[in-house]
């Protein structure tokens, strides 16, 4: 479904932060990807979502390379991919209902759609009675798991969390793990960037390793190993 | 769907512009400001206009003519100078004429009065009174008089003088007065718009550089960049609209406390009247330049991050 096909990564001629990745994530897979800070986690996600080139290689989502769409292609291509991010970026302005509908509005639902799907991804995580609350009167998790209802209401194939409980405590990285676990049973492919070993350890799917921007271990049923 | 897309662009907008009040708020004042500028050079530039053209109404240039100038003669001449191209208007001034403005102007002056009743006959000569185009055109006419056949009857010439030549001097420094005053204020109006534009456009893109976080989560869950940049450009009307509003209620009372005061000093123009004489121009030229501002500077501004 996803294949990286030996990307490389350079910014203005320091050192490489991808260098030769080659790897595919089937559909319905769980996938880990873990390594220290600046071990490239975030870009190998960056090139999967188009927010950056390669300096080399391709980026196959099914059979479409990534960086030869244009601008429409890339805006459908991104509705079809979920994002959720450490510092959650939800739309300060905005309340948790909107929040996720803005998410809806933009690949072009209609309001009946929408007035059902919301609140029914917002009970999903566990929301349902914050559905009104700006994202200043929520908690860190709570944050968090609006921002996973967004990612996950078009019915994505593909949810990417970049170190989601990277600002959580533990109960919270808990919870969102659950969740992230249940999407996945839901038969979405969910590509997990972090570095809690206890997150990794507690999952018991396939883990992939990087360091210094290259692919050093990819194991089925990994644990965190570095 | 493009009517979905509209409708919620304007509820986006709409919404923006009232949660975001404090933004909104000093965009609007700093709106109201640049609006407020080019209405007050409206009002400048009409101000200008009225005061040179009357100052350039009393401009002339008189021809006397001898006591014993025939009537049919001078006629004639007034003919041909009205066929001139520059010249705006003629005005004939006969003997009789020229002594009642005389015993007129004298009325309180009893020598000079009786020292005419001792004359047997009108010492005073017909007059042709012209106003050019242009200020800078009665040299023209001057030089056209001098040459003119018609100033002959017979052998004697007709025309006793003509004031042009004693006025030469004042009219030339005129005519520079009003070019120049022309293209400064010109100048001035030109460079308070820009200022004023460019402040705008700074204050609105500091609106939207708080908005780029938003800008980009807009992108990456897969907007459109019509549909990310329509709430702001929307935005930016709503600014322009109520700045103009704003503006065009300021205008009412400033105008009803300066009508009289510019009416006493510039004698013809009574501001407030203006306001209302034209307030459908104004009303245009303000609310248009406010959601042009708006919707322009809020373009520009989202352009810059949707780049992702």
């Amino acid at each position: 479904m996803i294949y990286f096909d030996n990307v490389s990564k350079i910014y203005n001629g320091s050192s490489p932060a991808l260098e030769g990745v080659t790897l595919s994530i089937e559909p319905s897979e769980f996938v880990s990807i873990v390594g220290h800070s600046g071990a490239g986690k975030t870009t190998l996600l960056k090139m999967l979502l188009a927010e950056d080139r390669p300096t080399d290689g391709s980026v196959f989502f099914e059979s479409t390379n990534i960086h030869n769409l244009n601008r429409e292609g890339l805006n459908r291509l991104r509705r079809r991919i979920g994002m959720v991010f450490q510092d959650f970026r939800l739309l300060p302005n905005k309340t948790a209902y909107e929040n996720i509908a803005f998410a809806m509005e933009a690949a072009g639902r209609n309001e009946e759609e929408i007035a059902t799907d919301v609140p029914y991804v917002l009970d999903l995580v566990d929301l349902g009675d914050k559905i009104w609350n700006f994202p200043r009167e929520l908690s860190g998790g709570e944050k968090q798991r609006v921002a996973i209802a967004r990612a996950i209401v078009n019915q994505p194939d593909v949810v990417i969390a970049d170190e989601p409980t990277g600002n959580l405590d533990p109960v919270s990285t808990f919870d969102i793990v659950q969740i992230l676990k249940k999407i996945n049973d839901l038969g979405t492919t969910v590509i997990l960037a972090t570095h809690n070993k206890g997150v990794i350890d507690s999952l018991g799917r396939r883990v992939i390793t990087m360091d210094s921007g290259r692919v050093v271990r990819d194991d089925k049923t990994g644990r965190y190993a570095l | 769907m493009w009517w979905i897309n509209a409708k919620r662009i304007i509820k986006y907008g709409s919404i923006g512009f009232i949660r975001n009040s404090f933004v909104s708020l000093s965009t609007i004042l700093v709106m109201t400001i640049t609006l407020f500028v080019i209405g007050s050079l409206i009002f400048i530039g009409a101000i200008l206009t009225t005061t040179l053209n009357q100052v350039r109404d009393k401009v002339d240039v008189n021809v006397y003519f001898v006591t014993t100038a025939p009537e049919g003669n001078i006629l004639s001449l007034k003919k041909s100078i009205e066929a001139l191209p520059e010249v705006k208007s003629v005005e004939y001034i006969s003997k009789e004429q020229a002594l009642e403005a005389f015993r007129m102007r004298h009325q309180n002056d009893q020598l000079t009065l009786q020292a005419l009743d001792e004359l047997d006959e009108n010492p005073l000569g017909a007059s042709l009174s012209i106003r050019a185009k242009e200020t800078s055109q009665y040299e023209g006419i001057a030089k056209f008089l001098e040459s003119d056949a018609a100033v002959t009857a017979g052998e004697t010439p007709i025309i006793e003088k003509i004031n042009f030549f004693q006025n030469k001097a004042a009219i030339d420094r005129l005519t520079r007065v009003i070019d120049s005053s022309e293209q400064f204020g010109l100048a001035i109006i030109i460079f308070l718009l820009i200022a004023s534009v460019m402040i705008t456009l700074n204050t609105i893109r500091l609106a939207i550089y708080t908005a780029r976080d938003e800008i980009s989560v807009m992108k990456l869950v897969g907007a459109e960049n019509s549909y990310v940049r329509g709430p702001f450009v929307f935005e930016g009307v709503l600014y322009g609209v109520v700045a103009g509003i704003v503006t065009l209620v300021l205008f009412y009372p400033l105008t009803l406390w300066l009508g009289p005061i510019t009416e006493g000093f510039f004698n013809d123009i009574n501001i407030f009247q203006y306001y209302l004489d034209n307030f459908g121009q104004i009303f245009l030229i303000i609310m248009g330049t406010g959601i042009f501002l708006g919707a322009v500077s809020s373009y520009l501004a989202v352009r810059r991050y949707l780049k992702v």
